[in-house]
Order: structure tokens, then sequence, then C-alpha cells
């Protein structure tokens, strides 16, 4: 490996790529099926360069699989998924690891390394990804970590942090190579509004200050649509709506209304795929 | 017929579970010499996974030397040989009992750790993680986790013979009255190269099988609380099993 540092990483980014267009990601006739059920069937989507894109759609949607499909964890059976002009499941495994060291993902349950305290967690990627001197290291991971807010917490355990801390400490440690695209998969879920707050603060601002693409997958309707740029509802494996938060709280389509609203009846289905109730309930079977 | 079918069946399914393990065994050794690299990772999985083992081995080679010793001493004694038990009780733990025993112990004590502790990884999503941070699992976490477990298990097993000879030598020497000059200089007289080679090459062959079980149910274990669970009990089962498997197969073939 070369003597990347943050800065170089970032650099070799931002030169121009071979596809000049304006979506840093761009998916494409999607399908994908887990356990012989379909998750995505056809699914187009573009991402914009220097946006902050709200993904939202009723849970087991394939939000999750969405974002893995994009850091290239799984492959789709069809369509393509590109990545600053690349075909991400076409990638030899180390050009997806070069691809991925410009990418960071705040995971749905944080994935702090247990053994490790905050500060080595944060300054993982960055020793196993450069070989930057240990004083340089420690200035890069402070700063990310004040920017959180957490500086105080550096040598405590992830055992010993609440769940909103733990998010603050996963979002500086997908920060901390200064990644063009960021993935947050449900920053919001069980933080209080203070918190919630904070970290919505924080995606903006990281997204404006470093010049980030930042991807927010998040059911938190009312909060995303206060920092999005753009939003894209999935529903059933397709993109029911997209656009800016305010058309679609306006859209003509019943569906889209419901979900901004968040209503629980309407046209997306609350319930997962299932036979008749009442006949279940007095059948023999399960 | 379908007692055969099912037979086939599994059969199919341990070969296939085979190539797998096989394939993982590969792709560690593949990430052994980056891992080598860096043995401050390594030393430090030995010192969690061989002094984790420490006192339990220790505890458990001076009883099983210490019922050697008696057992020893009163088979010989109606031989009217009781000189020859140290050089009896030292080819027993050299050859079979150190490096099984050994083997077994880890595979109970640090073998369960190793394999909750990857498969808890799994289940928090980080291994994912690491993955989209392009940091390769298998060279920052499974490599040097195994070839810890490589070099902890003959170390073990030199501790526990120790520790075993030591016990016999309490009970025969001190307890029974076997003189001890001779206790030792039959020991030196009998005991062969071979002997200890059979010892090292056992010691070392379970320590692959132990840390290749305990990494690969970790790693490949389904990410909840209970397939963890289930990774840990396969690996003292499964450790078990071909350790004594592999015990009978060296031996047949050495002897
Ligand atoms: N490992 C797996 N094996 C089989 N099916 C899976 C697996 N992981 C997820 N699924 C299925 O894929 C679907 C999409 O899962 P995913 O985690 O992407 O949903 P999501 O939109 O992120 O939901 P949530 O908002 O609840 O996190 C779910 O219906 C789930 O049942
Ligand atoms: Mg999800």
């Amino acid at each position: 490996m070369a003597w990347l540092t943050p800065g170089s990483i970032a650099a070799t980014w931002r030169q121009p790529d071979s596809v000049t267009a304006d979506n840093l990601v761009e998916i494409s006739g999607l399908h994908f099926r887990r356990s012989g059920r379909p998750i995505f069937s056809g699914l187009d989507l573009g991402i914009r360069r220097g946006s902050i894109t709200a993904i939202m759609g009723p849970s087991g949607t394939g939000k999750t699989t969405l974002l893995r499909m994009i850091t290239g964890q799984l492959r789709p059976e069809a369509g393509t998924v590109t990545v600053a002009g690349q075909n991400v499941a076409a990638l030899s495994r180390s050009a997806l690891f070069d691809l991925r060291r410009r990418m960071g993902m705040l995971f749905q349950n944080s994935a702090l390394l247990t053994d490790l305290d905050v500060f080595e967690n944060i300054a993982f990627p960055v020793r196993e990804n450069t070989r930057l001197p240990d004083a340089l290291i420690r200035h890069v991971v402070l700063t990310k970590l004040n920017s959180v807010g957490l500086r105080g917490a550096a040598d405590l355990m992830p055992a010993e942090l609440s769940g909103g801390m733990a998010r603050r400490v996963a979002m500086a440690r997908a920060m901390v190579l200064d990644p063009e695209l960021l993935l947050y998969d449900e920053p919001f879920s069980g933080l209080d509004p203070i918190s919630l707050g904070v970290v919505l603060r924080l995606i903006r601002l990281n997204n404006d200050a470093l010049g980030l693409t930042s991807i927010v997958v998040s059911h938190d309707v009312a909060e995303i649509s206060h920092i999005a740029d753009h939003c894209i509802v999935i529903s059933e494996g397709r993109v029911i709506a997209s656009g800016a938060p305010t058309e679609l709280a306006a859209s003509p389509s019943e569906l889209v209304r419901q979900f901004m609203a968040g209503a629980a009846d309407g046209p997306v289905p609350f319930h997962y795929p299932a036979p008749d109730y009442a006949e279940q309930l007095l059948g023999a079977g399960r | 017929m379908t007692l055969a079918l099912q037979l086939w069946g599994g059969l199919l399914e341990s070969l296939r579970k085979l190539g797998a393990v096989i394939l993982f065994l590969l792709a560690i050794l593949r990430q052994c010499p980056a891992a080598l690299a860096r043995p401050r990772l390594i030393s430090q999985q030995v010192r969690n996974s061989g002094v984790l083992s420490l006192v339990i081995i220790m505890t458990s080679a001076f009883f099983v030397g210490m019922v050697i010793g008696l057992q020893g001493y009163d088979s010989l004694s109606r031989l009217r040989q009781e000189d020859l038990l140290g050089a009896g009780v030292a080819l027993t733990l050299f050859r079979e009992l150190g490096p099984v025993v050994t083997a077994l112990l880890f595979a109970g004590r640090a073998g369960t750790a190793l394999a909750s502790e990857i498969g808890l990884m799994r289940a928090t999503d980080q291994l994912a993680a690491m993955e989209v941070m392009a940091i390769d699992p298998i060279r920052r976490i499974i490599a040097p986790r195994f070839v810890g477990a490589v070099i902890s298990v003959p170390l073990l097993t030199a501790v526990f013979n120790a520790v075993g000879i030591l016990g016999a030598w309490f009970i025969g020497v001190r307890v029974m009255g076997v003189d001890n000059g001779a206790f030792w200089s039959q020991m030196q007289e009998f005991i062969d190269p071979e002997d200890i080679f059979e010892g090292v090459l056992k010691s070392f062959v379970f320590g692959v099988t132990a840390g290749l079980v305990a990494v690969y149910e970790g790693y490949n274990s389904l990410p909840t609380a209970e397939g963890v669970g289930m990774a840990t009990t396969r690996t003292v089962v499964t450790t078990s099993i071909l350790v004594l498997v592999l015990d009978y197969l060296i031996t047949a073939y050495l002897l």
C-alpha cells in the first residue's frame, strides 16, 4: 500500500472521473431476491454529488440491503450499481477495497469494535489503511471526536457508551478517512430528541463542510425532511416517489402522502405478505 | 431405501462442509504472511488464548499426572518394576495424554472463547464494518487468532507434560516411595527423540485443528445470539472428535 494520507485519498477522489455525470451513485434495473422473495424488482435511482439524499420506505423493504449493494457486500442478480463510474459488482477485490476507502458507512447498530476503546475505534481505519505517524493519527482522531462532541470520551470502551454516543463515535469513524460518500443506516433510531438534533445537524454540517455526498436511510420522515435535499421513497422493490421533501409532501399520489404523513393505513401495506387473517385464526394451520 | 438416501445426503453434506473448511483454511493461509508481519497482533492472541487456558491446563495436568503416577505405580509394583515409573509416565504423557488432553481443554476454554468472540463480531456487524472500511477481516481478525492457536497449543502441551510429570513424581516418589534417582534416570534412559517428535507433531496438528475449527465456526455462525451459542457448542464437539480421530491416525501411521 502507498503512503496514503486521508488528504491524498480525498485528492485522488476529486480528480474528474471518466463518467462526468452529476450522479455519484447510479443504480439501474436492480433485481435482487432473498430466500426466493423479491426485494428489488427493477429499481432505478441516482444520487447527486454533494447532496444529502434520504432513502425512506417501510421496514423490511430492503433499505439496508440497498446500502450493502452500494458498498459491494452484496451483488445484484441483474442490473448495475455504479459508484463514481465504476460497476461495483464487477470490481476485483482489491479494486473494490480501493473504492471502499473512499466511502464511509454508519451501521444501523453502530458496529464499534468491542475490544478497542473509543479512540482506537476511530484510529482503526487510519492505522489499517495508512502509515501515518502516531502523532498525526492522534491529531486526526481528536479532531473527528471533537466534531461529534465526544473528545472527552476517548478513553471509554464501547460497552460504556449510550446508544446515542455510540452512534456519534461510529459517525466519527466513518468520516475519519475523509470519504467522499457517506452512508447512514438509520442514524436516528432510538435517540432522544437532543441527540437526534445533534446527529441531524452533524450530518448536514459534515456534508457541507467536507463536501461529501450523503445517503441517509431513515424512517423518521419529519426529521430527515429538515436536512435532505432529495428524498427517495422505496416500496415493494421499486422507487415509488422521489423529489424534494416539500414536493413529496404535496404529492398527488396517495401512496406517497401516506408515507410522508406516517398513516398506518393506505396503499402501502403495513403487513408482511400473509394468508387471510380470519381464515388463519379459525383454521387448523399456523 | 430412504435410509440409504439419508446417509448419502449426510455424506454429501459432510463433504461439502469439509470443502468449505479447506477453502477457509487456504484463505487464512494466504493472509498468514501479512498477519505474521504484525507479530504484536499474534502475541496478543497467544496471550489471550494461551494465558486463558494456563490455569485449567496446569490444574488438570497435575491431577492427570498424579493419576497415571498412582495407576502406573500399582501396575509396576506387581511386576516389581517401580523404578520404571518415571519412564512410563513420561512416555504416556509425551506421546498421548499431553497433546490430546491439552487440545481438548484448549477447545473447551480458548476455542469456545474464540468462536463466540468472532460470532459476536459477526452478529453485531463488526466484521461487515471492517469490510466496508476496506479491511479484510480474515487478515486482521481471523489469521492472527488462528496462528495464535497454532503457537499456543504446542506451548501449552509442553506445560501440560512438565506439570504432569511433576504430579506423577509427587505421588510416585514423595508418597509411594519410588527411588528419586531411578525415577529421573529411567526416564532419561527410555525416552527417545522419536517420542518427543510424535508429541510435537501431534500438538502441532491439534493446534491447527482446534484453531481452525474455532475460527471457522465463529466466522460462519448465524448472526444471532442463538447462532453464536450453536457455534461455541459445535466448536467443542467438532474439535474433540477430530482430535481423537487424528490422534489415532497419527499414532497408527507412526508406529
Ligand atoms: N440474511 C438474510 N437472509 C434472508 N433474508 C434477509 C436477510 N437479511 C434481510 N433479509 C430480508 O430482506 C428484506 C430487506 O431487509 P433489510 O434489512 O434490507 O430491510 P430494511 O429496509 O433495512 O428494514 P428496516 O427499516 O427494518 O431496517 C427483509 O424482508 C428481510 O426479511
Ligand atoms: Mg435496515
